[in-house]
C-alpha cells in the first residue's frame, strides 16, 4: 500500500494556492491570445502576471525546492532535490 | 522557457480528498481512460497539429498541453480515493476486476473497464472536420463531468470537477473561434 504522505507546512499550501491562481490567469490568457493575438490589453495583462509568477516562483522554489527541471529551476544548496517528495498527488 | 514538454511539480488546481471512496474513483476513471477523457483529449489535439493551418497550431498545442494537467488532476483524485482501500472495499465498489489485473495501480480504461483505444480519437487532415471533432469532444467531456457531479455529494471533489467542467467550456469556445479564424482566412484567400 501507499507510503505515509509527507507532512507539508501550511505555508507550502498558501504559496501553492497563490501560484495556482496566477498560473490560471496565465493559462487563460495564453489560450485567449492564441486566438486574439492582437489584443494589446490581454498582452499587457499577460506581462504583468508573468512578473508576479516569476517573483512567487523564486520564493516558492527557495523554500520548497524546484518546480521544474531540465535546467529550468535553479539548484539550491548544491543538492539535487527535484526527485524528492512530495509529488503533486501526495499533498 | 519550455523547449520540450516539461513537467510542473504542482497541480493546475487543488484536489482535496478527505476520505477513501473507491466507488467515486470508478466513475472518475471515465475521464482518465474513457473515450472523452483527458488522455484522449491531449493525444487528439497534439496529433492534429501537423496538418492544421499555422494560425491554429498554437491553440492546439496549448490546449493539448493543458489536457495533460487535467489528466494529472484526475489521476490524483483516483489515487487518493483508492490508496487506502482494502480488497473488500474495492470489491464492494465494483473494482474487483480492476484489482486482480492492476492492484492499486491506475490504468487507462473507462468506468466500465474498456481499455483506452486510439479509435476514440480522429485525425481527418481536414482543418474544419478536425476542429468540429474537437468542439464535440469538449462538449462531451463537459457533459461527462456533469454526469459525475450529479452522482456525488463530496464537496471537495465537486469543486475540482466544476473547475474541469468549466475548462471544457473555455476550450470549446476557443475551438469555435479557431473555426471562424480559418473560415475568414479561406475567404480572403479566394478573394485576392
Amino acid at each position: 500500500m501507499s507510503e505515509t504522505p509527507p507532512q507539508m507546512p501550511k505555508a507550502y499550501y498558501q504559496y501553492l494556492h497563490e501560484l495556482q491562481s496566477i498560473d490560471f490567469v496565465l493559462c487563460e490568457l495564453t489560450l485567449y491570445l492564441d486566438t486574439h493575438p492582437e489584443d494589446e490589453q490581454a498582452l499587457a495583462q499577460f506581462t504583468q502576471f508573468q512578473k508576479r509568477k516569476h517573483n512567487l516562483m523564486t520564493q516558492f522554489e527557495a523554500a520548497f525546492g524546484p518546480l521544474y527541471e531540465f535546467g529550468v529551476s535553479p539548484i539550491s544548496g548544491g543538492k539535487w532535490t527535484w526527485s524528492q517528495t512530495p509529488w503533486p498527488w501526495q499533498v | 522557457m519550455k523547449a520540450i514538454w516539461i513537467y510542473e511539480k504542482k497541480l493546475q488546481y487543488p484536489v482535496r480528498v478527505s476520505k477513501c471512496d473507491p466507488k467515486l474513483a470508478k466513475m472518475l476513471i471515465e475521464q482518465y481512460g474513457g473515450a472523452d477523457g483527458e488522455l484522449s483529449a491531449a493525444l487528439r489535439y497534439l496529433n492534429q497539429r501537423y496538418s492544421i493551418p499555422d494560425k491554429v497550431i498554437g491553440l492546439l498545442t496549448d490546449i493539448g498541453t493543458e489536457e495533460f494537467a487535467h489528466l494529472e488532476m484526475i489521476a490524483t483524485m483516483v489515487y487518493k480515493l483508492t490508496k487506502d482501500a482494502t480488497p473488500e472495499q474495492l470489491r464492494a465498489a465494483g473494482l474487483a476486476d480492476h484489482y486482480v489485473n492492476h492492484g492499486h495501480a491506475l490504468f487507462y480504461h473507462d468506468a466500465a473497464g474498456n481499455p483506452w483505444t486510439a479509435t476514440y480519437i480522429q485525425a481527418k487532415g481536414d482543418p474544419i472536420a478536425d476542429l468540429y471533432e474537437d468542439i464535440a469532444a469538449e462538449e462531451k467531456a463537459r457533459a461527462t463531468y456533469q454526469w459525475i457531479i450529479d452522482n456525488t455529494d463530496d464537496p471537495d471533489i465537486v469543486d475540482s470537477l466544476r473547475f474541469l467542467r468549466e475548462r471544457e467550456v473555455v476550450h470549446s469556445l476557443r475551438f469555435r473561434e479557431a473555426v471562424e479564424i480559418l473560415k475568414e482566412y479561406n475567404s480572403t484567400k479566394k478573394m485576392f
